[in-house]
């Protein structure tokens, strides 16, 4: 007995049909909705709809003082939310022309590169995932925990920190934390090798990674891509080195550069930058020096008319929080140039004449953070 | 490359872009019908070699809107910022997404966001708000009495 | 003296037919088949998605389920009771003939497929002469059910996942064939009693040489693709293709294609055991009476399941450790290095076995 149905729908006069991935789909680690062109399995095009998970942050800040928004970044790009709230209390500083203690400053970079690692380290697993290797996300939240245990006796909160204020840190050090990041560290170092033995020397993994999404160094300018995503391209863009803040220039570590441009460049360069991390928290961990947290600042912030950028490097890529003052108490204009949104433009580019796993790995690869894209 | 400098090569090209005084980088004020021709030299001029746009928004001066484009030369290292002021009632501007691919996606995101229509745009479409969207919610006049609570 | 499942059919079947009529011993007898294979499906689905689940959580640092039952033993019950009770949905504008008929064709042939398996001495429900080629002409019936549940979705991802899955178990079936054709070639013969028996002297892993080794790696390859596992597990792709062939299957049909999956398992593990382990042999070493004599002891349906589990071990390992393989990569593997490899090993194997090298 046959019967007619209705069958699955191709774009007339074509082989190609549309594929609606997301927004609720298990690669895109949030509400991204990508609508994909294919030809079997070829990828002809893809094109993402955003918005799911849009707050409009940016209008949120217009009424919020100088001393609140900090803290709405902290639910843009969650997994980095330290580095976004420090992007926002620096760009607050520039304003205020405030002197920064140097312990303070300690301490922002010590839970910047700790925010790193995990960022990291949460990406890594979900790489992992997304080329079906499922193990290695238990093995990357065992250190992720770690991180976050230590971030919870200090700042009081596990994901959305709230620990930087304009002038320093809200509250001073937890006395364990200085042995538990030693502690960290050490246990750490041994665990990168462990993620490289069982993930990065998998033939399979290569083979999945490799000549996959290749992103030329003219494009990745051209998008405005930052961060690791860039990197891996070959350019130079870390803005812990060339646009430096904090006590970033007086420590040793090197920016990761790789030629490669395609996924497991990518990869590549994100586990070669957990290292970095390690090596810039081993200098700092010893020696963070006496005196105040926090400067002191008035109660009520105004900023004075102008206006104000202040770009960070967050474990994405660059992070800019644009202030427009009126000099009121709360900013005329807040933009934030957030490093997602100029990272994802580039999926389309990149992931054409590939496969629909290849997609799902260029994905993975991009670090893509949805409420950091929508915003 | 110093912000003097930076500024004396741009206003010998186009004598028509202002420089303001103050903040942090060098602030040039454009007309929006000269913008077009001035990004393309700002990205493809050896000594400038702007090649890096990374922040495309715009301000609701009220009335005016205000395009602004930060620039960055990943070569010399310097920043710019050039701006252009649209009429609020018919705001338009050239795309420079040809020239910087990123601006594609900040375009759309402006154009819904304030409603400046991008001439030359490949796909000026809405990119975060539903299709059926009214109104520009990042302008200063916009009003939705039930989702947006005044303090 | 010892415990024989032989002896048990033997009696059984003696009684009856001393009892009843011949028609009707024969139906009585094939009740209890069929009474005892739903059973074994049903156990078997419990057990080895326990196993699943323990054998994960342990490589994921995790303690796997743990409430229910004594250290969890009860969780799959519970779930299969929830996914009983569940509403079986059949979307709109699906085949509903068809999209209802596809999970049972996969569990049906994952329950044929068990026929020629010889689960411990004597213990068999059909010594057919074909034993091998049945199951390989069978189980590759199962990829029809896969190609209808995608097709008859109406869903793009499944029919992308029941794609993928043609292409894959096709492919695979050659070299799954050849591999078990080089074991034939050794024992001389297709029946399972006739392969199980030319072991006695030892399993044909150990004392076939290369041609036995070969096929052994390549047979375990095969099979993992062919049961649609990681890291071939291309038809459901979770992260891909969110559920592949059953997106649109819930309740207790997505259970059934669940069942079959691991039954699928079971059955080419229990294959591969009996092919290359000897089945329910048990292990002897040489001319060391004494130490083959404790072996013999142990009940041969012990061993028999001892060998499968392991198998199923490795495959399991092999799901927690690997990342998936692109389909281009997939079908690259199978025609360009197994396939050839497993011909020319088809080939060492019948030169073996006609020069009579092996032990």
């Amino acid at each position: 007995m046959y019967r007619e149905t209705e069958v699955i729908q191709t774009i007339p006069g074509t082989d190609e049909m549309v594929l609606n991935i997301g927004p609720q789909h298990p690669a895109t680690h949030g509400v991204l909705h990508l609508v994909i062109t294919l030809n079997g399995e070829i990828i002809k095009k893809v094109e993402p709809h955003l918005g799911y998970i849009h707050r409009s942050i940016e209008k949120m800040c217009e009424s919020l003082s100088y001393r609140q928004f900090i803290y709405s970044t902290s639910r843009m790009d969650y997994l980095s939310s330290h580095i976004n709230n420090h992007a926002c209390a620096l760009c607050v500083e520039q304003g205020l022309e405030v002197e920064i203690p140097r312990r303070a400053q300690y301490i922002r970079v010590i839970m910047d590169e700790l925010t790193r690692i995990a960022s990291h380290c949460l990406w890594w697993g979900a790489m992992a995932m997304d080329v079906g290797a499922l193990t290695p996300f238990f093995l990357a939240f065992r250190e992720r925990e770690m991180i976050n245990d230590i971030m919870e006796e200090t700042c009081g909160a596990r994901l959305t920190m709230n620990y930087m204020v304009p002038g320093g840190v809200m509250f001073d050090l937890h006395p364990n934390f200085v042995g538990r990041v030693k502690h960290f560290i050490a246990h750490f170092k041994s665990k990168i090798d462990e993620y490289d033995e069982l993930v990065t020397g998998n033939i399979i993994f290569q083979n999945r990674l490799k000549n996959i999404g290749v992103l030329r160094p003219e494009d990745a300018i051209s998008y405005g891509c930052s961060g690791p995503t860039a990197r891996a391209s070959g350019v130079s863009c870390d803005l812990r080195k060339h646009m430096p803040y904090e006590i970033y220039p007086e420590l040793q570590f090197e920016e990761v550069l790789d030629n490669g441009g395609d996924s497991f460049a990518r990869y590549l360069v994100r586990l070669t930058e957990l290292r970095q991390s390690m090596h810039i928290l081993e200098q700092l961990i010893d020696d963070i020096p006496e005196g105040d947290f926090q400067a002191k600042t008035k109660a009520v912030l105004k900023l004075p008319k102008g206006e104000y950028y202040q770009p960070i490097e967050t474990a994405r890529g660059e992070f800019g929080v644009y202030i427009v003052s009126d000099g009121s108490t709360t900013p005329y204009r807040i933009k934030f140039r957030s490093p997602g949104f100029s990272n994802l433009s580039v999926l389309d580019h990149i992931s054409r004449g590939q496969k629909i796993g290849d997609l799902v790995a260029i994905m993975g690869s991009l670090d893509l953070v949805i409420p950091d894209i929508d915003r | 490359m110093e912000r003097e400098e930076l500024q004396q090569i741009i206003t010998n090209k186009f004598p028509e872009a202002l420089a303001a005084e103050g903040g942090q980088w060098l602030n040039l004020q454009v007309p929006a019908n000269l913008w077009p021709e001035m990004a393309l030299w700002l990205r493809d001029e050896p000594s400038l070699a702007c090649n890096y746009l990374f922040c495309l928004t715009c301000i609701d001066r009220n009335p005016d809107l205000e395009m602004v484009y930060h620039l960055r030369s990943l070569q010399h290292g310097h920043n710019l910022v050039v701006k252009s002021v649209l009429n609020r009632e018919n705001p338009i501007i050239t795309s420079v997404s040809n020239i910087w691919r990123t601006a594609e996606f900040h375009e759309r995101e402006v154009y819904e966001m304030f409603g400046v229509a991008f001439t030359n745009h490949p796909d000026l479409r809405k990119l975060i708000l539903p299709d059926d969207w009214e109104g520009f919610p990042l302008r200063k006049d916009y009003e939705d009495p039930i989702n947006m609570i005044k303090l | 003296m010892m415990f024989s499942l032989e002896n048990i059919t033997n009696s059984i079947h003696e009684w009856l037919y001393a009892n009843l009529n011949a028609t009707l011993a024969l139906i009585i007898e094939f009740a209890i088949i069929g009474v005892l294979v739903i059973g074994l499906f049903a156990a078997l689905g419990l057990v080895l998605i326990m196993m699943e689940r323990k054998v994960s959580s342990w490589m994921q640092l995790r303690l796997g389920p743990n409430r229910v039952g004594p250290g969890g033993m009860f969780q799959t019950v519970a779930d299969t009771i929830k996914l009983i009770v569940k509403e079986g949905m059949t979307p709109d504008r699906v085949d509903k003939l068809l999209f209802n008929l596809a999970p049972f064709i996969v569990m049906v042939i994952a329950m044929v497929v068990m026929a020629p398996i010889m689960f411990a001495k004597g213990f068999q429900i059909w010594d057919i002469n074909i034993g091998v080629l049945f199951v390989l002409a069978v189980s590759s019936i199962s990829v029809i059910g896969i190609l209808i549940a995608g097709w008859a979705s109406n869903n793009k991802y499944s029919l992308l996942g029941a794609m993928r899955s043609g292409a894959q178990i096709v492919s695979y079936e050659l070299s799954a064939g050849l591999s078990v054709l080089a074991i034939v070639v050794l024992s001389g013969g297709l029946r399972m009693s006739t392969i199980i028996d030319a072991q006695q002297t030892g399993w044909w892993l150990f004392k076939g040489h290369i041609p036995a080794i070969i096929a052994f790696v390549i047979f375990i390859i095969a099979v993992t693709a062919e049961t649609n596992r990681a890291p071939f597990d291309l038809a459901e792709a979770e992260s891909e293709l969110t559920g592949g062939f059953h997106t649109e299957y819930s309740g207790m049909k997505f259970a059934l294609f669940f069942l079959a999956e691991y039954v699928n398992i079971f059955v080419v593990c229990a294959i591969g055991a009996t092919l290359f382990l000897g089945g329910w042999m048990p292990f002897h070493i040489g001319n060391w009476q004494a130490f083959n004599h404790v072996m013999d002891y142990i009940p041969s349906s012990i061993w028999f399941f001892g060998k499968t589990f392991l198998l199923i071990f490795i495959i399991m390992w092999f799901r927690w450790t690997f990342p998936r393989l692109r389909i281009d990569q997939l079908l690259q593997l199978e025609w360009k290095y197994l396939l050839p490899i497993s011909m020319f090993n088809l080939l060492l194997a019948t030169v073996v076995a006609i020069a009579g090298w092996h032990f």
